[in-house]
Formats: C-alpha cells, structure tokens, sequence
C-alpha cells in the first residue's frame, strides 16, 4: 500500500503534475511540433535524393546511398545528434548565432532521411516496372518517367510508413535537449525534466508524456486509416461515379467487322 | 446514356507522317540465353504486318527492340530509311508509339492526364493545346466522358483504348502493339481490335503482336511467323493462313485455329 502511495506521489502528485503546464503550453509542446516538422520535411528531401539515388542505374551512386543509410541507421540518434550539434557548431555559428536549433534541426533530418530513403525506395520498387517503359516508350527521359510518374506513385504507398517516422521523429526530438536550448526553446521533454529536477518529483515528466501520447496517438490511427483506404481503394471522388456499371463499353463504331476465331 | 460521338478512327492519324520500318539481322542475347537470331523484317509505310507465333518465340522481343527498350545484340534498325540503332532512344521512341499488353496507364492520374502529361513531357505542348489534342484523342477512341476518372474505374477494354489514343497523341510514325488484347476478357476484346483495324484502315503503319488471328487474317497486309527466335515464314495473310508451306507454321495454326 505505501509502494503505491508512494509510486502515485512520484508521478501522479497533482501539486507537480500541473505545474510545467505553462511551460508546455507555452513553449514545449509547439517546439517539438516545430521541430520534429520541419526535420521530417528536410528528411523528406534528403530521402527523395537517397531513394533516387539508390534505384539508379549507376553501381557508385546506389554505392553511396548504401553507406550513408548504413552509417545514419546504424548510429544512435543521442550520438549523431550530439556529435552533428557540437562538431558543426563553431562553423555555423556565424550564421545561426549560438543558436543550437538549426544543427538540431539538421542532425534529426539526417537521421530521418536514412529511414525516409529507405521507405521511398521500397515503395518505388513495388511500382510495376511497366510504369517506366510506357514513360520510356513516349519518349520520357528516365529522369522524368522517375519524377512525374514512378515516385509520385511510391510516396502514395508509402503515406502511412512516412507517418510512422514523423512520429519517431517526433519522440528522438527530445534528444536535441543535449545541445543546451535556452528557455523559450525547450522542447517538451526539456520543460518536463527541468521542472522534475526543479521540484524533485516526476510528475512533470509524466505531464510531458502525456502531450508526446496526444500528439502520436492520433497519428497512429490516421495511419490505419490511410493503410485501409489505400488497400481498399478510393472512391473515385473526382469524377461522378453515375452509372458506372451501366456504362461499361461504349461500342466504337465498327469501321470493320473483326471475326475472332 | 447516350453514346459520345466519335469522329472516326481516320482523323487520329491526321498529322502524322507514316514511316517504313526494315529490321536487318536484329539479334538479342539475355546472357547465355540467344532469343533472336538476325531477324530481318520490314514494314512499308502505312501497312500493317503481324507477327505471329508460339509464346516464347522471341515476338514481344523483337518489337522492343524496334524502340530499343530492349537494345538488339547486333543488327540495324531502319525508321523511314535512316539508321537508328546507335540514335538517342529518346528521339526514337517519339517517333515510334508503343501500346502494351497491361496497358501501362498512370494510375495516379486521370485519364485525360495520361495523355497530357507526355504531350506536355515530351511535345513541350502548352497545357491548353494539350488538353485539346487530349480530348480529341479521347473522343476519338470514344471515351471523352471518361476524362476525368481514374484508369481503374475503366474496364480492361477501355484503359486499352485509353493506351491507344496516349500513343497516337504522340504523333508517331509508326505503331507496335505487343499483345494488345491478350489480358482483356474475352467480351472486351472486339472493341480494341475493332479500332486497330481502324487504324490500319486509316493508313497507319504499323507492327502488331498478337494472337488474334482472325484479326491478322483480316486487318494485316503482311503476316510473319515466328518460332525460336527466328523468322520462319512470311506472306500475305490468305496464303499463310491457308497454305502454309512449313510443318512449323502448320503445326502452330492446327493448334490455335
């Protein structure tokens, strides 16, 4: 009984449970949103280039996006992120000023990129090689059957895998509280365990937890979502479904009867 | 319903100048695997020629080496008279139009966008004169009310006719179809063969791989008979058809007529 009494204070003491709310709210809960955004959205880019790489014909380049793949998901995200926040700092301070969010920023897209390559490229392998040759076949260039027809096709697929890593983005984002942000740059997971050391009481972690939980779990559900909508298909909501079945084949008119055998 | 006016097969070809097409000794080697032994074909302009034959005997092979997305082993491929097989395939391939057995539609585009898309891609056209030849095309393989969906809301019958009219958007000098019809079900087929032989009528040129041989008989000014990678009997098609003069040819046409 006193375990639990004393369990329930550590976390659940609603003296400490409340009072990095502020804090959150204030700051915590949109600069995670902002961080973990934009690095997906530059691990987006870096993965389009890796996937584009790593389809390509060439032996070097497929070479190259291998090694940085390995070497990005290989790492842990804490070491990659402290060694790209503290190794780049002194060359990029001029321009960020002291400002650690743009090296953490970059080191969680690099991270994220590995990942998000990968899913691309598996998504564009599943896509029926007739796609290219009939882009081929038109007089497409390789490079514009790849943009216009082959990827856009495998990013569709991949929605819900590319959900599933803005939300690990989202939970390594707490990571970037090694590189020492000031105040109103704390993240969620920094504005928790300042104020559990603060008070000496692990509600406010637990506070922390909970706006993480309100953020991913949604996500994982619009995951599902996507997942059934894409393997069920879409209405077709672009065009009036009206008779579809009664109009099937519009007979052309025959300029010669064709005997099948 | 009604059904959407068609101005008739004769006007998709309007614009396009027809070329002749000559394969000489066209090889093709798959590693160890030799599936074209020197080949040699022609097709004048503005006939039609099938090829006819077992599967596996090197046909679809043949006819993607005519727009190199196979590049034959050894061999020459002549467009109107000018050599081609060491030529950007890019510029070939403008010249040469394409329809393939799975249709090959851009699932995530509309159907007019399919046909957009390269005319916009390759013909550098402006979007308006685009969607124009677009629709025209369309409303002459009878789909214009389809424009706005998607691929997959057509039957097998209608993406094919969809194919066809992306293909002839291109302006191409010559046509191949590879096994045009063979994954439509059996009631879709007559349609597409219907505006082939359209287009053959019409005067385009063209090289078909196909296993309808009521359509060879009917549609082709020339028919070829291929087995194991080589060309083993040509001609007119009543007199292939009737009388066919090699045991092969005759062994095939017992088992498929």
């Amino acid at each position: 009984m006193e375990t639990i009494q004393n369990l329930i204070s550590t976390f659940l003491n609603p003296q400490y449970l409340v009072v990095a709310l502020p804090d959150i709210l204030k700051y915590g809960l949109w600069n995670t949103l902002f961080i973990a955004i934009i690095a997906t959205a530059i691990g987006i880019v870096i993965g389009l280039v890796l996937a584009a790489l790593g389809v390509s014909n060439s032996r070097v380049l497929r070479w190259l996006a291998g090694i940085y793949t390995d070497i990005f998901r290989g790492l842990p995200a804490a070491l990659t992120i402290l060694a790209i926040g503290g190794g780049f700092a002194p060359i990029v301070n001029p321009i960020t000023h002291g400002n650690p969010y743009p090296l953490g920023i970059m080191a969680l897209a690099l991270i994220g990129g590995a990942y998000i390559g990968e899913i691309f490229r598996a998504g564009i392998l599943a896509i029926d090689k007739g796609q290219l040759e009939a882009c081929r076949a038109l007089g497409m260039s390789y490079n514009a059957a790849m943009w216009k027809v082959v990827i856009p096709q495998g990013i569709r697929s991949v929605l819900p895998s590319l959900v599933n890593q803005f939300i690990a983005i989202v939970k390594d984002s707490s990571l970037v509280y090694f590189l020492g942000f000031a105040t109103a740059q704390r993240e969620l997971f920094r504005v928790g365990e300042d104020a559990s050391v603060t008070y000496a009481n692990l509600s406010p972690l637990f506070t922390a937890g909970v706006f993480y939980l309100i953020i991913t779990v949604p996500l994982t559900h619009l995951v599902n979502v996507i997942d059934r909508r894409l393997r069920h298909g879409r209405a077709v909501s672009d065009a009036t479904t009206l008779d579809e079945d009664l109009v099937a084949e519009v007979p052309l008119p025959a300029r010669a009867a064709v005997g099948r055998e | 319903m009604t059904a959407p006016t068609t101005n008739g097969v004769a006007h998709l070809i309007d614009g396009t100048t027809g070329a002749s097409l000559e394969l000489k000794g066209i090889s093709k080697t798959f590693g160890k695997n030799q599936v074209l032994h020197g080949v040699d074909l022609s097709v004048r302009t503005g006939h039609t020629v099938c090829i006819i034959g077992p599967s596996g005997s090197g046909k679809s092979t043949l006819l993607r080496c005519v727009n190199r997305l196979e590049e034959p082993t050894s061999g020459t491929i002549l467009l109107g008279g000018e050599d081609v097989t060491r030529a950007n395939p890019d510029l070939l391939r403008r010249r040469v139009g394409m329809v393939f057995q799975h249709f090959n539609l851009f699932p995530h585009r509309t159907v007019i966008d399919n046909i957009v898309l390269p005319l916009r891609d390759v013909r550098k056209l402006p979007v308006a004169e685009a969607r124009e030849l677009a629709m025209r095309s369309l409303d002459d393989v009878g789909l214009a009310h389809k424009r706005d969906f998607r691929p997959s809301s057509l039957s097998g019958g209608q993406q094919q006719r969809v194919a066809i009219a992306r293909a002839l958007a291109m302006k191409p000098e010559i046509m191949l179809f590879d096994e045009a019809t063979s994954a439509l079900d059996p009631e879709l087929v007559k349609d597409v063969l219907d505006l082939m032989s359209g287009l053959a009528q019409a005067g385009m040129t063209m090289l078909v791989v196909t296993h309808e041989m009521g359509f060879a008989r009917q549609a082709a000014d020339h028919v070829v008979f291929m087995d194991r990678g080589r060309l083993v009997e040509q001609g007119k098609p009543d007199e292939l058809f009737d009388n066919p003069t090699s045991p092969r040819l005759a062994g095939f046409l017992s088992k498929v007529l």
